[in-house]
């Protein structure tokens, strides 16, 4: 009975028979979202060439911006580091069949969050007073996106539109104490917080120019991978995003996965927000929706809402965000060049959905029948 | 001006004047949308097509000169945008909801993109009927100040009102709406029905996103839309896709979107930025308090994947 739900609803590696299928599967999952994303380049390639530009060296730049040299590696994996926290923002939630897309809010509300608490915190030893400032952040973003989640169960409310509204909402709130009560009066043309004590600032990895926040966020990715595939809850909340009545009559506490998901999922943006503070502005102000949390979306769908997968495609597309500058700089190309590619890439991967189990080569049942 | 310092006065009618003018937009999408969903079909990347449609209007009344050819190349740009929406989503196994997401950023960093040169020159604008003109006092003109493109949608809530329930092509937008085998086995295909639909929805957007650029604010820069086209989409909720209900909703979320600036013009300033955020809290606050756990909205198509 359970068996056969799950598999209807898709994808519990675990109740599967062993031998070649599985690894058929995943190179399903692999060579399909690949095949995307390059027919999406390919098609960014003609709409290049349709604006009297060369793809060739856009392509060159882009490598060459984004891992060509030791600078530009540095570079995207700074870039990559609020990416992962952001992608998962979304990826955990998905697991329940949520489409999440405000983690933008959660990130810039975290951030403020551990801004104020940076600046309460003054005096305090920093053993003490990092962490608190930290948790200030995934508490804030815990309470935005687990509120998500509560509406929706509580109240059936959609948790896309409503997301993505609390996001505005979220962004006036900063807004209104970044400007306002929180406001640093030293700070003229562009109002922030007071800047964070020196020592409360993330430094970065030893012998890079990155910040440690890259080690947070990878670990976020193996702790989440662990807490949906290896665990009774992750179990549970596949179960109850394949088939919410299935889980409800299994007596599975479905309200009470779904806030602690998307609380956690809040959590990780709010995070990604506080290290954005800590670690590269140093205070909260606008700069914080620089847009971690609308990449996050692609980068989570692109990785098919799988953490570790997160790691590789969080990596490629902060890659692309880093090269944007250098291909406007050469190419006299608007900034949003990045962004179309993004865009073409993101279509692609929801339309290769389609593809699954067509193929011959990686579908099983199609072996037995021999066709 | 100081003549005509009409104090507190002012704010009712500035709220006014404002949901007026800032409703428009609001009015295109919801109608669009509700026509779509009626058919069975979400799409969340009106806020996209909204944007483009905005750069597309534009740029062409900075072209051509005519704001109205603007108004029709947005119509045409937006109606590709839902063509392409309905066209993907027509696949098995392909989300509208997620498809959505990614035209929505698809579509502003297209805009972003090709409207980049526009950001300096001036278009002509939309034309205004001055409803206000037995009265001396600015004020009051500048609320009753009302664009053509209002008026046209207010006529096109009435319209769509009447066809849904008298026409065939309502009827068999309905029922595709409500169930894609009862359509089939009507002889419909969902398929098509859809995809029109979807086409006429990001028309209807884009227009929406022409009267941002052509007539208020009245310029074309990356911040022009700020959730409009989402905001709209929850509204078609809360007016149970009935085109009348959106007409209505539409001006009340003008009016919120019209406190912050009305309440700073007469020197509120305190806490600007939360009056902004007026808008936004207003939908959430509505989609709560009329979503329930326990049954299904009234009024919903059947096929609907965003109230399933």
């Amino acid at each position: 009975m359970t068996d056969t739900t799950v598999e209807r609803t898709g994808g519990i590696a675990g109740l599967r028979p062993a031998g070649l299928e599985p690894i058929a599967r995943r190179g399903e999952a692999v060579f399909i979202p690949l095949a995307a994303v390059l027919v999406g380049m390919a098609a960014f390639s003609l709409f290049v060439l349709f604006l009297g530009k060369s793809p060739v060296q856009l392509y060159e730049l882009m490598w060459r911006g984004g891992f060509g040299s030791w600078f530009s590696i540095q570079n995207t994996l700074s870039r990559a580091a609020p990416l992962l926290l952001a992608a998962l923002c979304v990826a955990l939630p998905a697991r329940l069949g949520l489409i999440v897309i405000g983690g933008e809010g959660a990130l810039v509300l975290g951030g403020v969050a551990a801004a104020a608490a940076g600046t309460a915190l003054t005096g305090i030893p920093m053993s003490l007073a990092m962490p608190a400032m930290m948790l200030a952040g995934m508490a804030a973003g815990a309470l935005w996106i687990g509120s998500v989640g509560a509406l929706r169960h509580y109240r059936a409310v959609n948790e896309t539109i409503s997301s993505l509204l609390m996001a505005y909402i979220a962004i006036a709130l900063m807004n209104h104490l970044v400007e306002g009560p929180l406001r640093d009066p030293a700070s003229l043309n562009k109002p922030s917080t007071h800047p964070l004590d020196e020592k409360l600032r993330i430094g970065d990895i030893p012998g890079m120019d990155v910040h440690w926040g890259l080690v947070v966020g990878v670990l976020a990715c193996i702790v989440s991978w662990i807490l949906i595939g290896k665990t009774k809850w992750g179990f549970a909340a596949r179960i109850a995003g394949g088939n919410v009545r299935a889980a409800q009559i299994q007596g599975l506490p479905v309200g009470a996965l779904i806030v602690g998901f998307t609380a956690l999922a809040g959590a990780f943006a709010g995070l990604a927000g506080a290290m954005e503070v800590a670690a590269v502005q140093g205070s909260a102000n606008a700069a914080l929706a620089a847009g971690y949390g609308y990449t996050g979306i692609l980068v989570a769908f692109l990785a098919r809402h799988n953490p570790l997968a997160i790691i590789p495609v969080a990596l490629l597309i902060g890659g692309i965000d880093a090269s944007g500058g250098l291909i406007q700089r050469r190419m006299q190309l608007p900034d949003a060049t990045v962004q179309v590619l993004q865009g073409m890439i993101f279509i692609l991967i929801l339309f290769s959905e389609t593809f699954y189990g067509r193929f011959k080569a990686f579908n099983p049942e199609l072996w037995r029948r021999g066709g | 001006m100081e003549a005509y310092d009409i104090g507190w006065w002012g704010v009712p009618l500035a709220i006014l004047g404002g949901a007026v003018r800032v409703s428009t937009p609001f009015i295109f999408v919801s109608l669009g949308e509700t026509i779509t969903e009626r058919s069975g079909r979400i799409n969340l990347g009106l806020e996209g097509t909204l944007v483009f449609g905005a750069m597309t209007a534009y740029g062409v009344a900075v072209l051509t000169g005519s704001p109205w050819l603007g108004v029709l190349a947005a119509a045409g740009a937006g109606s590709c945008f839902g063509l392409f929406h309905g066209w993907i989503c027509s696949f098995p196994r392909v989300n509208d909801i997620a498809i959505g997401i990614a035209l929505m950023l698809f579509g502003t960093g297209l805009a972003f993109f090709l409207g980049k040169p526009f950001i300096q020159p001036s278009a002509p604008g939309l034309p205004a009927i001055p409803l206000g003109f037995w009265s001396d006092i600015p004020q009051v003109r500048a609320a009753l100040d009302i664009n053509v493109l209002f008026v046209i949608g207010a006529l096109l809530a009435l319209f769509l009102w009447w066809a849904f329930r008298n026409t065939h092509a309502g009827l068999v937008l309905r029922v595709v709406g409500d169930s894609s085998d009862a359509a089939r086995a009507m002889g419909f295909n969902p398929n098509a029905v859809r995809l029109l639909a979807t086409a006429i929805g990001g028309a209807f957007a884009a227009i929406g996103g022409a009267y941002l650029s052509l007539y208020y604010p009245g310029s074309w820069n990356e911040g022009i839309s700020s959730g409009q086209g989402l905001m709209a989409v929850a509204l078609v909720i809360f007016a149970r896709w009935n085109p009348l209900g959106c007409f209505a909703a539409a001006l009340l979320f003008g009016g919120a979107g019209a406190l912050g600036p009305a309440l700073q013009s007469v020197g509120v300033t305190q806490g600007y930025y939360l009056f902004y955020a007026a808008p936004y809290i207003l939908t959430l606050a509505i989609m709560i308090a009329t979503s329930s756990p326990g049954r299904s909205l009234a009024g919903a198509p059947g096929e609907l994947s965003i109230i399933r």
